[in-house]
């Protein structure tokens, strides 16, 4: 078997050494529930309160705007939910578009069912939402606009400061799902205006089962899950105390290695990018060519079919996946780039690859090299590419 | 998620290419479901399926049916070929996950798009052979008269 080579690091990434060692003694030594009252609990609840720090502190916040959640897609429902339910004596409107992850889709038609009335605005062929269209889609009862920082397949960064502004200017809410952006592009919550956002800890080194909820200080959002007081009675259950203490060294880490690690990958990025542009044939690169996250690629090789293309990709080592790991189940090729304007047959073609800190030029060359292969190999199997062939002759 | 034998025929698919002249050609499928397999048939005096590729867009399952629907028709006779059906893929390859079943439809489904084609240029009929209603080269063809 060859070397792995893991270039999935959208659906998760390895856990780095600083954090988990830092979340070991959480787990046997220091097992204390930090909501009681005896000194021991006091070490646990320390190593919270700093944890809370650090994740508020890579994104401009105050610690008492954190709330510790079990993952991203828990946030995103609090979010959506508790805001629609908050705000619903405003109005029953709320606005996000046609790429978001599916744990701000399928709550928002939650909600549709719910009374909700739910404006899915489009993108343009980058990935990027219209600022003009998200000022004309507003209404007198929209009360809540969901955009995501940056899109998990394509990698797209959405204009978030222009989108908070506007938010703020019509008296809007503003919630932002920034599970892949925590931690990989510079967030602050003041400047752009967000007034609750999302994070997720295994997208940034971090553990898994463990994320954040942003909520801006004053906001009347209600507890989601209901039980004791923890999370100052937002959200209930006992603390992940180990779970917690990773998210926050996982976020003091990637505020303290951001810009060094951003620039690496970017040339690693852009290099596979230049390659695999000039060297394959009918290959698009899906998504905003700069305004994109640092470690994102994302290609459609026409004629062939991405399944195909992760096997053999699978069989060389390289993980990578074919839009995102959540709808692999599924058949139907991926919202996001139909969303984009990709007809059918193309988008069933797209691989996405998402690079880490460790990622190496090597690495890069050398998936670079395969990639040629498998899809010439793929190609000469295709009935599309034999009828496009036969049809420019 | 794959049988090893899916593996070994999505790996080294047998057959694959194309046929200059062939007594019969069957496309089916479509490309915004994300599956398209081509079959040729070459087929002699006896009615014997003398030679037969296949070319596939599509998944592993896609590519390995398509690769072993080749395999069982080889050599058989015309009327022997059309009792190939999708189970008898699937169980040749030791099963396919559930949302792949269609995979081996579509493999039968190119065998018989490919016998209609045959039958149609011989002006002949094949009992029990129904006319594909996945062809897509015949859709297209309707569309444009």
């Amino acid at each position: 078997m060859n070397k792995r080579i893991y270039l999935d690091n959208a659906a998760t990434t390895q856990i780095s050494e600083e954090v988990l060692n830092e979340m070991l003694p959480f787990f046997r030594e220091i097992y204390s529930n930090p909501s009681a009252i005896y000194s021991f609990a006091g070490e646990s609840r320390k190593a919270v309160d700093c944890a809370r720090k650090h994740a508020a502190e890579l994104i401009g916040a105050a610690a008492e705007e954190i709330y510790f959640t079990g993952g991203g897609s828990e946030s995103d429902n609090w979010a959506l939910k508790a805001a629609a339910e908050a705000y619903s004596f405003k109005g029953k409107h709320i606005i996000t578009s046609k790429i978001e992850h599916h744990a701000v889709l399928h709550t928002c038609e939650y909600l549709e069912t719910q009374g909700y009335e739910v404006t899915y605005l489009d993108v343009n062929e980058a990935g990027k939402i219209s600022v003009e269209e998200l000022k004309a889609a507003i209404r007198p009862d929209t009360i809540l606009l969901s955009i995501m920082t940056a899109n998990n397949e394509i990698g797209t960064i959405e204009p978030v400061k222009e989108i908070g502004k506007i938010a703020h200017e019509n008296g809007v809410l503003f919630h932002t799902d920034a599970v892949q952006a925590y931690g990989h592009i510079p967030i602050h919550v003041d400047d752009m205006g967000i007034d609750m956002l999302s994070a997720s800890g295994h997208k940034c080194n971090g553990p898994k089962g463990i994320g954040i909820l942003y909520i801006r200080k004053g906001l009347k959002i209600r507890s989601f899950i209901h039980g004791g007081a923890q999370e100052r009675g937002r959200r209930a259950g006992t603390a992940n105390v180990p779970g917690i203490v990773g998210f926050g060294r996982a976020a003091q880490c990637a505020k303290e290695t951001m810009d060094e690690r951003a620039a690496k990958e970017t040339v690693l990025r852009d290099h596979l990018i230049e390659r695999v542009l000039s060297e394959i044939p009918y290959v698009r690169l899906n998504g905003h060519r700069t305004d994109r996250l640092p470690n994102n690629l994302n290609f459609c090789f026409r004629f062939i079919e991405g399944e195909s293309l992760l096997i053999l990709l699978d069989q060389l080592g390289i993980c990578a996946s074919s839009g995102s790991a959540c709808t692999s189940g599924a058949l139907d090729p991926s919202h996001v780039l139909l969303a984009i304007g990709l007809p059918h047959e193309i988008a069933h073609g797209s691989l996405r690859i998402t690079l880490s800190e460790e990622t190496t030029l090597e690495e890069i060359d050398f998936v670079a090299d395969e990639l040629k292969k498998i899809v010439e190999r793929l190609r000469s199997m295709s009935p599309l590419y034999e009828d496009f062939l036969k049809n420019r002759k | 998620m794959y049988s090893e034998k899916v593996m070994d025929h999505f790996n080294h698919p047998r057959n694959v290419g194309e046929m200059e002249n062939p007594s019969g050609v069957g496309t089916v499928g479509n490309a915004k479901c994300g599956d398209i397999m081509r079959m040729y048939l070459d087929i002699d005096e006896r009615e014997v399926i003398r030679d037969v590729k296949f070319k596939t867009f599509g998944c592993g399952a896609a590519v390995a049916t398509s690769s072993m629907a080749t395999e069982l028709v080889k050599g058989k006779t015309v009327r022997e070929a059309l009792q190939v059906t999708n189970k008898a893929v699937m169980e040749a390859l030791d099963g396919l996950p559930p949302v792949k079943v269609h995979c081996s439809l579509l493999a039968e489904e190119a065998i018989h798009a490919a016998l209609w084609d045959y039958a149609q240029k011989r002006h002949i009929v094949i009992e029990g052979l129904e006319a594909p209603v996945n062809d897509i080269a015949e859709k297209e063809k309707n569309e444009e008269y």
